[in-house]
Order: C-alpha cells, then sequence, then structure tokens
C-alpha cells in the first residue's frame, strides 16, 4: 500500500500520483499522513482506489470525486467532496461550510457535524450527516438527497428545488419556498436505500421527515409586478 | 480573504514561547494575505506604568525622541525598540502629558496602540518578514493575535493593516469588508471619534470605541455590530485579560477554534494551528454566526 508523507511530499506529487493511475491499477489502497490542514488533497480522482487520510484536512478534499473512495481520518474545511461525480466520500469528524456544494452523485458521509450551507446547489448527490448541519444547508439544491441525523440551522432548503432534505431532529427554520411534505412509502424506500449505503441499517427512515420545495419560486408571479 | 491568528495562554508555562508560537500561525496565513501583517501582543505590566506603541518612518532615531519626551513630561520614559516602532514605557498619570509631548515634539510619529500590556506592531509587507522585522518569535506574554491583509476596500499602507485599537489594551482585527462603512463614519465623526484612513476596518474600531466609551461591555459592544455594520466580517478583539470572536450572521468568513487545558486558539484556516502543542487532541469547532465568543484569563 502506498504511503505518502505529506510532511515531506509536495501535495501536487500525490495528486499527480493518484491522476496517473490506470483504470486498472493494483495499487487500489492509497494512505496519506501528516495532511497538516492542506487544501485540495486527493482531488479530481477518476479510479476506483481508496485513499485514506490520516488527519484533518483543508478545503475541498475529494473535489471533482469520480469513482474513488475516500475516507478523513479526521475533520474536513470547506468545500469536502465538493462537485463530486460519483464513488464515495466518508469524513469520520466534522465538515466546514459548503460541504458536497453543487456535486452530481455519489455519496458523502459525514460521522460529526457539517456547518453552514451543507449540499449547497446539490445536483444529485446523496449527503448522510450523523450529526447536525448549521445554516442555509440545501440552499437551490436541485437533486439528490440530505440526510441529517441530528438538527438543521436556521433557513433550511432556501429557494430549494428538487432535492430532498430529510432531517431526524429538530429544524431551527426552513427558508424561503421550503416547506415540509409527506414521507410517501417511496421516499421511506429510497432513504432505506441511503442509510444502508451509509452503514446505517438500526436507524429507521419513518424518524425522519421530510422537506422540499413548494415550487413558488419557479415562475414569475403577476401579482409580484410591483416588487420589480 | 485576510488571515487572522489568536493564542490565548491558560497554562503560563507557555508564555515564553508565545512569539514563536503567534509567528508559526500568522506565516501560515501568509497566503491569505501578502500585503501586510500586524499583531498584538499582551506582554508583562509594570505597577503604574502604560505602553505606547509608536511608529515611525524608517530611520527615526526613537531613542533619543524618547528622551525629549521624558525631559518634557519630567518623568523617565523607557524604550524598547522593534524595528520602526518602539515602545515607550511611563508613568501611566503622564500618559496626557506624553501624548501632548511627541504630537508638539514629533507630529508625524504616530501611536499605534496604548495600555498597560499591550503593545501593537503592523507594516507593509509579507507577513513573515514583518515578523521578522519585529522579532515577533522573542515576545512573550499571555495572549496575542494577529492578522495577515490582502487589501480589498482601501489602500495597502501601513495605517491600514490591522490591529487597530479601540481603547486602552484593546484592539481589533477583521477578515472581510464592510459596505456601510462610509455611512458610520460619518456618524461617528459627528460623535467625535476621528479617523486616519478610508479604511473599513478602522470604522468597526471606531465603532467599538465609541461603544465601549458609552460604557458598554465589550461582549455587548461586538454584539451591537450586528445590527450596525453591514457586510461579511469575522472580528477578533483583543483585550488586557483575553480576546473575543465574532463573525457575521452569514458567515461566508472562514473560522476555526480549537481549545486545550493548557490554550485556546483562534485560525481563520485549521492549517494555521497544526502546529501547537497537543493539537491533535484538542477541542476543534467552528464559532457559530452571530454568536459572541470571550475568553479571559480571571
Amino acid at each position: 500500500m502506498p504511503t505518502i508523507d505529506l510532511g515531506a511530499v509536495p501535495l501536487r506529487e500525490l495528486n499527480a500520483a493518484l491522476h496517473a493511475l490506470p483504470a486498472d491499477t493494483n495499487e487500489t489502497h492509497w494512505k496519506v499522513i501528516n495532511p497538516r490542514g492542506k487544501h485540495a488533497i486527493a482531488v479530481g480522482l477518476d479510479v476506483p482506489v481508496t485513499v485514506e487520510v490520516e488527519g484533518s484536512v483543508g478545503y475541498y478534499c475529494a473535489g471533482m470525486n469520480k469513482k474513488a473512495t475516500v475516507v478523513i481520518n479526521g475533520s474536513a474545511g470547506q468545500g469536502v467532496a465538493e462537485n463530486m461525480m460519483s464513488g464515495r466520500v466518508h469524513v469520520k469528524g466534522d465538515a466546514s461550510s459548503a460541504a458536497g456544494a453543487t456535486a452530481c452523485g455519489g455519496l458523502l458521509v459525514i460521522d460529526g457535524n457539517a456547518s453552514a450551507r451543507c449540499g449547497i446547489s446539490l445536483r444529485g448527490l446523496d449527503i448522510v450527516v450523523k450529526g447536525n448541519v448549521g445554516h442555509m444547508s440545501g440552499f437551490m439544491a436541485q437533486a439528490g438527497n440530505i440526510v441529517v441525523l441530528g438538527d438543521a440551522g436556521e433557513h433550511l432548503g432556501d429557494s430549494i428545488y428538487e432535492a430532498r432534505l430529510y432531517v431526524r431532529g429538530t429544524v431551527k427554520s426552513l427558508g424561503t419556498d421550503c416547506i415540509e411534505k409527506d414521507l410517501r412509502p417511496e421516499h421511506v424506500k429510497d432513504l432505506r436505500r441511503i442509510l444502508d449505503a451509509a452503514g446505517l441499517p438500526d436507524v429507521s427512515p419513518t424518524e425522519f421527515r421530510r422537506y422540499g420545495s413548494a415550487r413558488r419560486l419557479y415562475n414569475f408571479h403577476i401579482d409580484s409586478i410591483g416588487s420589480y | 480573504m485576510c488571515g487572522i491568528v489568536g493564542l490565548f495562554l491558560k497554562d503560563a508555562k507557555l508564555e515564553a514561547g508565545l512569539g514563536e508560537m503567534l509567528e508559526g500561525m500568522l506565516v501560515t496565513m501568509c497566503e491569505r494575505g501578502p500585503d501586510s501583517a500586524g499583531f498584538a501582543v499582551y506582554g508583562h505590566e509594570t505597577a503604574g506604568a502604560i505602553k505606547l506603541t509608536v511608529r515611525a518612518t524608517a530611520g527615526t532615531d526613537l531613542a533619543a525622541l524618547a528622551t525629549k519626551i521624558g525631559k518634557s513630561i519630567g518623568a523617565p520614559v523607557e524604550a524598547v525598540l522593534h524595528d520602526t516602532h518602539a515602545v515607550l514605557s511611563l508613568p501611566a498619570a503622564k500618559e496626557a502629558a506624553a501624548r501632548a509631548a511627541l504630537a508638539s515634539i514629533a507630529p508625524d510619529v504616530a501611536i499605534v496602540g496604548a495600555g498597560r500590556r499591550m503593545e501593537i506592531y503592523k507594516e507593509v509587507g509579507r507577513p513573515d518578514a514583518v515578523a521578522k522585522r519585529f522579532a515577533l518569535s522573542g515576545m512573550h506574554g499571555t495572549h496575542a493575535i494577529g492578522h495577515t491583509r490582502m487589501a480589498t476596500e482601501s489602500a495597502v499602507t501601513t495605517n491600514g493593516a490591522h490591529p487597530f485599537t479601540t481603547g486602552p489594551d484593546q484592539c481589533l482585527v477583521h477578515n472581510g469588508s464592510l459596505s456601510n462603512h462610509n455611512a458610520v463614519r460619518r456618524d461617528l465623526i459627528r460623535h467625535g471619534i476621528s479617523f486616519q484612513t478610508e479604511n473599513d476596518t478602522e470604522v468597526a474600531a471606531g465603532f467599538l470605541t465609541y461603544k465601549l466609551a458609552q460604557g458598554a461591555g465589550m461582549r455587548e459592544a461586538l454584539a451591537s455590530t450586528l445590527t450596525d455594520l453591514d457586510g461579511f466580517f469575522t472580528f477578533v478583539v483583543g483585550t488586557d485579560t483575553g480576546f473575543g470572536v465574532l463573525r457575521d450572521p452569514v458567515a461566508c468568513k472562514p473560522a476555526v477554534m480549537a481549545e486545550t487545558d493548557r490554550w485556546v486558539a483562534f485560525g481563520t484556516e485549521y492549517r494555521a494551528l497544526v502546529d501547537l502543542p497537543g493539537i491533535d487532541t484538542a477541542k476543534v469547532w467552528e464559532p457559530e454566526p452571530a454568536t459572541v465568543y470571550l475568553w479571559e484569563r480571571h
């Protein structure tokens, strides 16, 4: 198993080595030590390998990820897994703001809390946060799911499109055009799938409440003409 | 951009290493603010004395200036020189006389801070070079805050560098930008607060100075910025007993705190904190938006 010590090796070398891997590489498990909060660790991966980072990382870790599994044995700075396309990213600690921002697919699991704007402009990724999420989470989220086992901060789902938000705890407040919706059987089934994928077979989907778009912002409303 | 660091020691055994630890933190934040840098160090105090940190243009004989002020006020003025700055120690009762003497003898020399314990240093240049010029690594004390600046709202000048003092033993550093600073400045000028620059942070400092002068405590003064100042900010303030943190309600500007039983630290980014002793087992968290945090030594 290759081990890269970021205390000794420049970050660019790590990312270049990971980008150079062929799809059928036998080097399928990488370890990164001494990340020291550096930004852009293991970004842009495009092969089904596992990268384990021993410690806390800075911004954009595992951004643009495709196919790879990135495990962070620590906390993550802003924009972890931003714009990821597929694969799996697992943060064992907390995540800073904009976790999973604009991401299109795959699974992001955060064992701790995620701060503000978790899943902002989400486009298809499934995010599971075992702790709480901060304010403005799910802002303008278009597709995908945000599953929160703890509580959500202020203005959840502000200006949301068609992403689905599931919260087991309390919601401090809902954002503009975000409403609570019924948890129908198809949602229970989908939530079961996501929770199983996140390794949470004992968590019941029926303990969650679902939130989504009231779709009042989709079209221009003639009654609002005076506001322009 | 901009970077902020802060370190508050609970364990007195670490005090001799305060400057060295803060320098490491500040240098890590170079990339966030390569224009200029500054820091406030809360060092030892002498009973009955006050310290004035003064700044002059390069080449000014600040030791001779201290002697002249001493003669003028009829009391000894001790000067500790640090590059373009000097810390003048004099009897607290003579502060007003010393300020008047300085204004008369050397009107171009600015007072950047005053207090029983606080010393402020700031200059234009890369933060690592600024820290070296002032020999930050050799400074001791109980707590310190520092700033690396990437100018957005006003020019890159020494006067525009942070920290800005808000009163005796108090100072402010800021990451962000204020959008209503011109209006607030005009209002504060009407209330007798004076300004030296077009800088937005100086307005925030002036605002806190005004609130504190009106009798508000630091917690209350900081909280009032949430209603009166518009814009993005993470503020860190230094006081004689500790430091405080406040983020605006949107909290776009990053902030990380860490705490062990030996210290409390603030960094704009986590990587500023990675060399602190015991960081691997420290409690690490992000300050909540619109929430005032204060750490004080009792």
